[in-house]
């Protein structure tokens, strides 16, 4: 039996608003297997971007562990750090303000090339090309200004930048939310074929069941920073056991119904 | 609509640009129309303006060209204006943005240089640097720049305090860059614009400073300056005004042309924003 590709046991990140301390993740646990969907559900405020940030160690945590392919990710700084982040990326809710605004398609799919010394100068343009044609976009797209490619093909250029370096796993924090629902589906297609073809893994982040019903093998719903329930995640969103989960489930044919009657 | 079309719109932005493209004229033409050295003597000593055609501006105490003088100290005065500002910006935009990012015991050291800096008046600061190091073109610079950087570090820092809270800044350490390389290459390049809105004051206060320091005798001496003229007229301001009168009045126009069209940058940029 293998150890499983990342283990949290006891995450805890307590922050202190106006004397009263709240806890954003409140000993959380879990573990994502390779090339497996573990979503994050819950209500806005459960914690779930503490959760991605403290894996991605852009916040430190303040009690627990987190064993990433094997090792103590917590105890990495600096240059291991660094070299570690090539297999484990993550992909932001808004491409625009996650890509610097200044840069290119080209530079932003550069950066993890050579930063990671994935390919060399000569060769890095076509590894480029190779990139965009791997999501779904054309050649001509390396030359444009991030600001200037709409908000699908941003997002699609933000997930060739998080495989650039071949990660064993991607976070996805609602990195489909802000997506209208046509470019949705096909984002949430491409995602399936990555995954299918190398074995990436993903957490992937979201408040909307009906996304993690089609994409998430397994799925972890928290409530104040805490996991209430985890399971199958067509057996959790079909049966749900805790308040919050139903609670969850309930609000989300609401919703659908509610845009139908919009339109 | 460009920029440099809504730019020229506003009326003290087109008096600014025609100033300033007068001046980078002139400063160009000196070694055309004035091949020979300034600071030679070109015909008899205090010879009022309008006497002598070919002395059209008349000539100081040692008889040298008035008009040579003021082409030549235009080169002076832009050269070192634009030289410290570019410098005082670079130093201020780097030290700020590192404070900045970096946060923590770097941005307290950073920032306690930075309020030590500004407590010394700037042109004490200048003056003492020069009389120590010696007057030279360069020098003259480090010096102006030296009181000069402290404005752009803390304009940059506070934007950089703003950036780096940023997801593309979350992103760039996502990808494993080097905290020095998100820093300069990812926070700096978008902490600018409000930097670079203070150039033309720093510009302005940079050509003020070495005319001062010029005036005071701690100008490059193998260099004609405005500054250095005027001082040179003030031995016989009663008998022969116009020596200090006329390099006094390129340098206002000078300072006042930056100005101008410094307003006019911000102003277009501003609409630009209010735009977008």
């Amino acid at each position: 039996m293998t150890s499983p590709l990342l283990a949290v046991s006891g995450l805890t990140k307590r922050y202190s608003s106006g004397g009263k301390i709240i806890a954003a993740a409140d000993d959380v646990s879990f573990h994502i297997e390779h090339g497996e969907t573990l979503a994050l559900a819950g209500p806005s405020g459960s914690g779930k971007s503490t959760i991605a940030r403290l894996i991605l160690r852009l916040i430190e945590a303040d009690a627990g562990r987190i064993e990433f392919e094997g090792s103590d990710f917590l105890s990495l700084n600096g240059a291991a750090l660094r070299d570690r982040r090539a297999h484990l990326q993550m992909v932001f809710q808004d491409p625009l303000a996650a890509l610097n605004p200044r840069a290119t398609v080209a530079r932003v799919l550069d950066d993890p090339l050579r930063i990671h010394h994935i390919a060399s100068r000569a060769e890095r343009p076509r590894r480029i090309v190779a990139l965009l044609e791997r999501v779904g976009l054309s050649a001509g797209l390396a030359g444009r200004a991030i600001h200037e490619i709409s908000g699908g093909q941003r997002q699609r250029v933000a997930i060739a930048r998080a495989i650039a370096t071949k990660p064993s796993l991607v976070v996805l924090d609602e990195a489909v939310s802000a997506l209208d629902v046509s470019v949705r589906a096909q984002i949430l297609r491409l995602l399936l074929d990555l995954q299918r073809e190398e074995r990436i893994a993903y957490l992937f982040i979201s408040h909307d069941l009906g996304v993690v019903r089609a994409i998430a093998h397994r799925i972890a719903i928290l409530d104040g920073g805490r996991i209430a329930e985890s399971g199958d995640a067509r057996t959790v969103i079909d049966a749900p056991q805790s308040a919050i989960g139903k609670a969850l489930v309930a609000a989300a044919p609401k919703l659908s119904r509610i845009e139908r009657d919009a339109s | 609509m460009s920029p440099l079309r809504r730019f020229l719109r506003t009326p003290e932005a087109i008096a600014g640009a025609v100033i300033l493209t007068a001046l980078a004229a002139v400063a160009l033409a000196a070694p055309l129309f004035f091949p020979s050295d300034p600071q030679a003597i070109a015909g008899p000593a205090l010879l009022s303006p309008f006497q002598d055609w070919s002395l059209p501006l008349g000539t100081d105490r040692l008889g040298r060209d008035v008009l040579a003088e003021l082409f030549h100290g235009a080169r002076t005065s832009l050269a070192v204006g634009l030289a410290a500002a570019a410098t005082a910006l670079a130093v201020g935009a780097v030290i700020g943005t590192l404070a900045g990012f970096a946060g923590g015991l770097v941005d307290e050291v950073l920032m306690r240089i930075t309020d030590a800096f500004q407590t010394v008046p700037a042109f004490l600061l200048a003056l003492a640097f020069v009389s120590i190091v010696g007057p030279s073109l360069g020098v003259v610079v480090a010096a102006i720049a030296l009181g000069a950087w402290t404005g752009p570090a803390r304009v940059a820092r506070a934007e950089v305090l703003s950036i780096r809270e940023r997801d593309f800044v979350a992103g760039a350490r996502v990808i494993g860059m080097h905290p020095l390389e998100i820093a300069l290459r990812e926070v700096l390049p978008n902490a600018l614009p409000p930097v670079l809105a203070l150039s033309s004051v720093i510009v302005a206060a940079a050509i003020l400073t070495e005319a001062a320091l010029s005036f005071l005798g701690l100008g490059d001496p193998n260099r004609v300056t405005w500054g250095g003229m005027i001082a040179e007229g003030r031995a016989v301001l009663r008998t022969a005004p116009f020596l200090s009168i006329v390099p006094g009045i390129a340098l206002v126009l000078t300072v006042l042309g930056v100005y101008l069209a410094g307003e006019g940058v911000v102003e277009t940029a501003a609409v630009r924003k209010s735009l977008s």
